[in-house]
Formats: structure tokens, C-alpha cells, sequence
């Protein structure tokens, strides 16, 4: 089976996160910039239907020049090569566009599977995996807890707020899932060594055939007009318990109308 | 005025969820609200008194298998087709797994932008979004097509204003291309009759200091003396004492209450990233240095087996 796993480069969600002042981008400049967690999960599921099933398994992240480093690190658990689509126009691409282009390099993958995560810790938009899958006409099934691939049918659970749904599809289709799909594994220093030698192919918007002007703040269908920090929460009174804590819990939740 | 379109987000159990009456009061700021439901057969009927309730001058119900059948591409599909006809000032969904996935595929037909996330939309199409985490207030707009948001529960307060809407079933033409991932099942998981997680105005959570599984009847005992919904950080679903669809966080759900309770639990950037913009924030650790104090209104630095179980007497109590 030919997988491909999206994986995007965020800035570190455990650290300070900012939007640029002068254009109102996310900050990726100064930031620690890391593999988007959830995009693991979907790494380790693809490898683990390599492992059972045969194939191939390709990374596609579209980002600027810096986000090797992520296709570096995601190539380190075992994929076979990845596709880099980067060009300066990109710059500034909302979610719309940004599926265009996504889709268009999924079209010259022949993917039968494509795995992404089921949202990234940046925009948490969670929209990317059907609006790739409405542009290429193939299922989406989304929010996978668990997948079972069986021939050429595929079948998740899927996370629903009142429990689970079971989705099937036949290949090829894009499925996301969420972080309770598998344990990702550690690279191994031999992944890590292994993984400077695959090959990563670069795509420029001329080899997809998209124009500059249809990506980027040209081609964005929404754009952020102004952006401001919340200041921090601070904390207020704390107490310690000396046989009393629960009642004065409550008496703070009664003049808050909580009780 | 311009209709404004509201996807109806609804459960079997409870029937219209508060963010879609929440939409509802944004809509009629807007334009005139219609209630769009997209749902089993006799869905519109049966949710019709409450949309109407809360403003709803018609509805467009498209119901069935052909529709609910599949997973939300043929909900795209007819809501692109009613878009196309009425030419609604804006469409709101709710800013749910499914509500942000019918948004997404209506944005690639459409070519439309789309904001997710959103807690305030004025009458200009300018869109609050809140990003990383609640830490960044976000205004922004839709340049490209017309205002298509996905709101935030617990953005705003529902207020009722009456109307009596009448329903308009929707013709619906899905084509194969849109039932290529077909739903076989549907488990129900959630117990009780808690309120959903992210809709709820308190919202009681466990964390690895619970302990374990059996331990979460603390947890769930407070959050019914106070009428909210249950919810438990990553170290607590890890170590399997509570389901996955509780937990809040980066990689979890994100709840905004009036109330938020934290039980043992540390305040770790991956939790407070899904509660930190609760109205009101309380927390019972043993450990005095725990980073979820930073946050808390009221902090009890104490054992939660002792505070917890004498809380729950004291509002007893009172009640």
C-alpha cells in the first residue's frame, strides 16, 4: 500500500506562541519549531500497516525552508522518503489554499492512503483532511481512534462527543486520527543516522502546476486583521487545608452564586 | 434582511445543544435566522419548538439516510446547494469535529474562507477568535466569499425571542461521490445525564492525583451536586482511569465554563491549554508549588480524599 503522512512543522506548544506583528503570521522565527504532535501518531500508524501489509510509506509537509529539520526528524521512525513542497509564495496561505496545494502534490503521489493528524496544535482548525478529500474526490474518515486496514477496505472508529461511529471506505481515502491510535515510537540512533540518507524531493507551486497568485496573502481567503496577547491570568487566594478546605471551597463557590 | 443560516448541532438524548441556541442569538444580530437541520428522519420535528424558541423564522431540514448515513459530505453537499439559492449574509456552525468538517468541505466548493473557533462575529463579518490556547484574542475576516464561521460553545449567553418557523424540507441530491464513507455503527458511550463537556457551565475534572478509575466517582459526585459536565487531564486518561472523550487539553477537548473545579490535577501547559479561559477557576492539589495554582481563583492546597468529600457534605448541606 503507497502512504503518505502529512506533517506539518508547528511552533513548540509547550512554549510562549506568538503571531508576527508585521504580518500577522504565525511566529515561526523565533519559536522551537517541532513535528506537530498529533502527526506521530499518524507516522506510527502508517509504518505499522507497512509493517503488516507491504508498501511504502512517504512524508509531504508543506512549509518553508526550516521545516527539514521536521521532515529530518519524522523520516528518523522509519518512512521511506518524503516530498517537500516549499516556495517563498506560500507565504501567508490560509486553509483553503493551503489544501489546494496539498492536494495537488497528493495527485502526483498516487497515494492509496493518505494519514494525517486529526488537527494541529497551532490553529487546531481540523479542517485539512476533508477539504483535501472533497478536492480529490476520495472518502475522509476522521477522528480515528483505532484503523483496520483489510485488503482495500478501510474502517476506523471514530470519536464522536456521544462515544464512537464505525466508518468504512474503500482506498484510496484520507484518514486522521487522534493521539489515542497508538504509541509512536523513539527513533533509533540507526533511524536517526538512516534517515540524513533518504531522499527528500522538493516541489516548487511551478511543479504543481499552481500559480503564485492563487496562494499566499494573494490568494488567502480570510486574513487577520489585528492580533492581541491576553494578559495572564493571575492567581488568587490559596489556602491550606487544616480540616476545613472543603467548606471553604464552598463557601467561595456560594459568593461566586456557584452553591 | 438577509437570512443568516445555522447548521443545527442536536443529540438524540438532549435534543438542540446550547451553542446552537448560542448561534442562534448571534444570527438574529445578523440577519434573520433560519435553522438549517441536517439529521435522521423527523429530525426538524422534533427539534422545531426549541428553534423557534430561540428565534429560528424557518427551517430547512434535510433528513434521512442519504444524509446521515454517510459521514458529512452530503451534509456539504445540500448546505453548498442552499447557500447557492438564498444567499445568506453568513452560515454558522458550531466549531465541533463535525460542524468544522461540513465548514471545511463548504469552503473548498464554495471557495470560501472559513474561521473556526470564533466567540464574536459582528454585523461587518469581523470575526474574535481566540488561538494558542486562549492566550491570543485573534480579529479577522472572511475576504473571500461570505462570513463562514465556526462558533465556540460557551461564546455567549442564549437568550430566547419567540418565533414560530416554519418547515421547509430541502430536496436532496447526494451523489456517489459523496457517500464514499459510510457510518456502519454508532456506539453511545457517554453515561448518565452529565452535560456535554463543552457546552457545560461547570466543569469538574481529575487528574493524576485521583489516583484511579474507581477514585472518579469523587469527581463525578461534585460535578453532579453542581450540575456539570466531567472531564480529566491526559495523565488521568493515560493511565486509563477515565475515556479519552473527557479529556481537556491541548490534545483534548477545550471547555470554556463559568465554573472550572481541578482535582489533583498539576496545570500542565497541555492541560491549561483546554481551560484556561474558564470564568472562574478552582483547584485542590496536595502539592503547594503546583503550576495550576498560577491560575486558580481559589486554591485549596490539601488531600483531595479529605477536601473533596467534606465540599460535597457542605453543599449538601446548603442545598
Amino acid at each position: 500500500m503507497n502512504i503518505v503522512v502529512l506533517v506539518k512543522q508547528v511552533p513548540d506548544s509547550g512554549a510562549d506562541r506568538n503571531l508576527r506583528p508585521d504580518d500577522n503570521t504565525v511566529d515561526r522565527g523565533s519559536a522551537n519549531n517541532v513535528i506537530n504532535e498529533m502527526d506521530e501518531y499518524a507516522i506510527e500508524e502508517a509504518l505499522k500497516i507497512k509493517e503488516a501489509h507491504g508498501g511504502e510509506v512517504t512524508i509531504l509537509t508543506m512549509g518553508p525552508d526550516r521545516a527539514t529539520e521536521s521532515i529530518r526528524k519524522a523520516l528518523s521512525m522509519g518512512p521511506d522518503k518524503a516530498v517537500h513542497v516549499v516556495d517563498d509564495a506560500l507565504h501567508g496561505s490560509c486553509a483553503v489554499t493551503t489544501s489546494k496545494v496539498l492536494a495537488a502534490a497528493l495527485g502526483q503521489l498516487n497515494a492509496d492512503l493518505v494519514i494525517c493528524g486529526a488537527e494541529s496544535t497551532d490553529g487546531r482548525v481540523q479542517v485539512m483532511p476533508h477539504m483535501i478529500a472533497e478536492r480529490l474526490g476520495v472518502a475522509a474518515l476522521t477522528g480515528a481512534r483505532k484503523l483496520t486496514v483489510d485488503g482495500g477496505t478501510l474502517t476506523v472508529e471514530r470519536q464522536t462527543e456521544e462515544g464512537y461511529e464505525v466508518v468504512t471506505a474503500s482506498t484510496p481515502a484520507v484518514v486522521s486520527v487522534w493521539d489515542t491510535i497508538n504509541e509512536p515510537r523513539y527513533p533509533s540512533f540507526k533511524g536517526i543516522m538512516a534517515a540524513k540518507k533518504k531522499p527528500v524531493q522538493t516541489l516548487s507551486l511551478g511543479d504543481l502546476g499552481v500559480a503564485p497568485s492563487e496562494v499566499g496573502f494573494d490568494g488567502a481567503t480570510s486574513a487577520v486583521l489585528e492580533h492581541t496577547k491576553r494578559p495572564p491570568r493571575s492567581g488568587g487566594a490559596k489556602i491550606t487545608d487544616e480540616g476545613e478546605g472543603g467548606v471553604k471551597l464552598v463557601e467561595f463557590l456560594a459568593t461566586e452564586k456557584f452553591v | 434582511m438577509s437570512e443568516v443560516l445555522v447548521v443545527v448541532e442536536a443529540t438524540k438524548e438532549f435534543g438542540v445543544k446550547k451553542v446552537t441556541l448560542e448561534m442562534l442569538t448571534l444570527a438574529r444580530e445578523l440577519g434573520t435566522p433560519s435553522a438549517v437541520v441536517l439529521g435522521g428522519a423527523g429530525a426538524a420535528e422534533a427539534l422545531s419548538a426549541k428553534l423557534g424558541e430561540y428565534g429560528a423564522e424557518k427551517i430547512y431540514a434535510a433528513e434521512g439516510e442519504e444524509i446521515d448515513g454517510y459521514l458529512v459530505a452530503p451534509k456539504a453537499t445540500v448546505l453548498a446547494e442552499l447557500v447557492g439559492r438564498v444567499q445568506p449574509a453568513a452560515v454558522l456552525l458550531a466549531s465541533s469535529q463535525e460542524g468544522k468538517e461540513i465548514a471545511a468541505r463548504l469552503a473548498v466548493k464554495l471557495e470560501n474562507g472559513i474561521l473556526t473557533d470564533v466567540v464574536g462575529l459582528a454585523a461587518d463579518g469581523t470575526a474574535t477568535q481566540v488561538a494558542f490556547a486562549g492566550s491570543t484574542i485573534v480579529k479577522s475576516k472572511v475576504t473571500k466569499g461570505l462570513p463562514l464561521v465556526t462558533v465556540r460553545p460557551n461564546s455567549l449567553n442564549p437568550a430566547p425571542a419567540a418565533a414560530t418557523p416554519a418547515v421547509e424540507q430541502l430536496t436532496v441530491s447526494v451523489s456517489d461521490a459523496d457517500k464514499l464513507a459510510k457510518v456502519v455503527e454508532r456506539v453511545a458511550e457517554q453515561k448518565g445525564s452529565r452535560p456535554e463537556l463543552t457546552e457545560a457551565s461547570v466543569v469538574v475534572s481529575g487528574g493524576r492525583g485521583v489516583g484511579n478509575a474507581d477514585n472518579f466517582k469523587l469527581v463525578e459526585e461534585l460535578a453532579d451536586l453542581l450540575g456539570g459536565a466531567v472531564g480529566a487531564s491526559r495523565a488521568a486518561v493515560d493511565s486509563g482511569f477515565y475515556p479519552h472523550q473527557f479529556q481537556v487539553g491541548q490534545t483534548g477537548k477545550t471547555v470554556s465554563p463559568q465554573l472550572y473545579v481541578a482535582l489533583g490535577i498539576s496545570g500542565a501547559i497541555q492541560h491549561r491549554a483546554g481551560m484556561q479561559t474558564s470564568k472562574t477557576i478552582v483547584a485542590v492539589n496536595k502539592d503547594a508549588e503546583a503550576p495550576i495554582f498560577e491560575l486558580a481563583d481559589f486554591g485549596v492546597v490539601g488531600d483531595l480524599f479529605k477536601v473533596v468529600p467534606q465540599a460535597a457534605e457542605e453543599i449538601r448541606k446548603r442545598k
